[in-house]
């Protein structure tokens, strides 16, 4: 048998859940799809002593689009995103993205909270979840408390998320129908992770300009970021070529990418570079917030 | 920790077995059941040998801890034609030189048989989208896509039938 040897619970509720983790502080670990943790735990990248299951849980696999937000429950599987059509337009940001993740197999079993959980930094989720200014919904010892995506993601892989908290939502804020976004991602093989990706989104005010833009980059550093500098160049200013490329200058200057077998920095950078010009001309042509 | 009771359906036949918490769904086919047609390579959700269907969904049996299909229906390349003879995907697969070696096919059969059931008229981009998530170092994949192509019919007509 591949993976490490392990304890298994599968409680009926998040409060037992909970429970579980603070027995076992720092030495439990939640999983649901397992579509992140079963590869870690084979690689022993992880080994917790104990798996706590929430597939006896019930009401986690939930999307809600209240007037405010788009509330995506922790278990909501990617297919299950791609199969709401309501999303197109309460949401087509995240719609798009999710098209992206990962392959067939992984659709059906991956979930929001997991990819959360589990923080890579060419991952897509966790790039809207910064770029859109979201929260995550977490359950503890203490009760339940919501954080901001961008105190959230603290390194690769890393979290703020305390060893006995279980995620159960991510609350994304609401979408007008006339925004403006685009979402661009290079990877080699179609579902793979991305080298550098781009998702961005911005509103038109009554003058023509930009207002309000966010522009949210991944596969580029430790945790995916706002190029706030880029913000600050693209707002007031009206959606064109010129404005883009002024835009497009500043993110090649702000960014630092990494380096590691799959790209070199300056390649990243270069690439990065190329789906943000492609995304901003996206969101330039979808003129009434549609593909 | 002792071993999780685990009761499930498996090519259409009940089965009730222990298993520890650490075995993932791909062995308990392979080793409990004998269920060897379930190919094991990379084990670790990259290459799609392992694709089996549970409830009705195609899944990474080395990514599903057995326990986790506790209550499942699952349905593996045994489960696909019969004693008297291959599916209309199999047979499709077999005109069309769609395996060499052979290795990744069960894992495309099933992920094929899942999509087709769903979606019986994927067109020849969707079948490439969801064959990305299965390597095949032999085939360049071509006679595939074609395979699936020609079986599309067969599961419409299974639809209309229903």
């Amino acid at each position: 048998m591949k993976l490490p040897s392990i304890n298994y619970a599968s409680p009926t509720s998040v409060a037992e859940a909970v429970h579980l983790l603070a027995k076992h502080e720092g030495e439990a670990q939640i999983i649901s799809g397992g579509q992140s943790l079963v590869p870690m735990l084979a690689f022993r990248l992880a080994a917790p002593s104990l798996l706590v299951d929430l597939r006896r849980v019930s009401g986690l696999d939930r999307i809600e689009i209240e007037g405010e937000a788009v509330v995506l429950g922790a278990k909501v599987r990617w297919r299950d995103i791609e199969n709401d059509s309501r999303l197109a337009t309460a949401h087509p940001l995240l719609a798009e993205a999710v098209r992206h993740v990962a392959h067939y197999q992984v659709r059906n079993r991956g979930t929001v909270g997991g990819s959360l959980a589990h923080a890579d930094p060419a991952a897509e989720l966790p790039a809207v979840a910064v770029t859109c200014g979201a929260e995550i919904a977490v359950v503890g010892p203490n009760g339940d408390r919501r954080v901001k995506a961008d105190a959230f993601f603290v390194g690769p892989l890393l979290t703020s998320l305390a060893p006995s908290e279980v995620i159960v939502a991510l609350r994304l804020p609401a979408w007008p129908p006339q925004r403006r976004w685009g979402f661009r991602e290079f990877a080699r093989r179609t579902g793979d992770f991305a080298l550098a990706g781009a998702a961005l989104f911005y509103d038109v005010d009554v003058n023509g300009r930009i207002a309000n833009s966010r522009v949210g980059v991944f596969g580029i550093d430790d945790v995916p970021l706002r190029l706030l500098e880029v913000e600050k160049v693209l707002d007031g200013t009206r959606p064109n070529g010129a404005a883009f490329a002024v835009a497009v200058a500043r993110a090649r200057d702000t960014v630092t990418p990494r380096t590691d077998i799959h790209a070199d920095a300056e390649y990243r950078r270069a690439l990065l570079a190329t789906m943000l010009e492609r995304a901003l001309q996206d969101a330039a042509e979808r003129k009434n917030g549609h593909a | 920790m002792p071993d999780l009771p685990i009761n499930l359906t498996v090519n259409g036949l009940p089965v009730s077995t222990e298993a520890p918490a650490r075995m993932t769904l791909a062995d308990l086919l392979r080793e409990r059941l004998s269920l060897t047609g379930t190919h094991l390579a990379c084990e670790h959700g990259v290459c799609g040998a392992c694709t089996v269907i549970v409830d009705g969904l195609a899944v990474r049996a080395c990514l599903m801890l057995a326990v986790q299909a506790d209550g499942s229906e699952i349905v593996t390349v045994e489960g696909l034609g019969s004693q008297d003879g291959l599916s209309a995907l199999q047979a499709a697969f077999r005109k069309h030189h769609a395996l060499q070696c052979g290795f990744c096919t069960p894992g495309i059969l099933t992920t094929m048989h899942a999509l087709l059931l769903s979606e019986p008229s994927a067109d020849e981009a969707r079948i490439r989208e969801v064959l990305s998530g299965n390597l095949c170092r032999c085939t360049g994949y071509i006679p595939i896509v074609e395979a699936v192509l020609e079986a599309r019919a067969s599961y419409a007509r299974a639809e209309a039938a229903e």
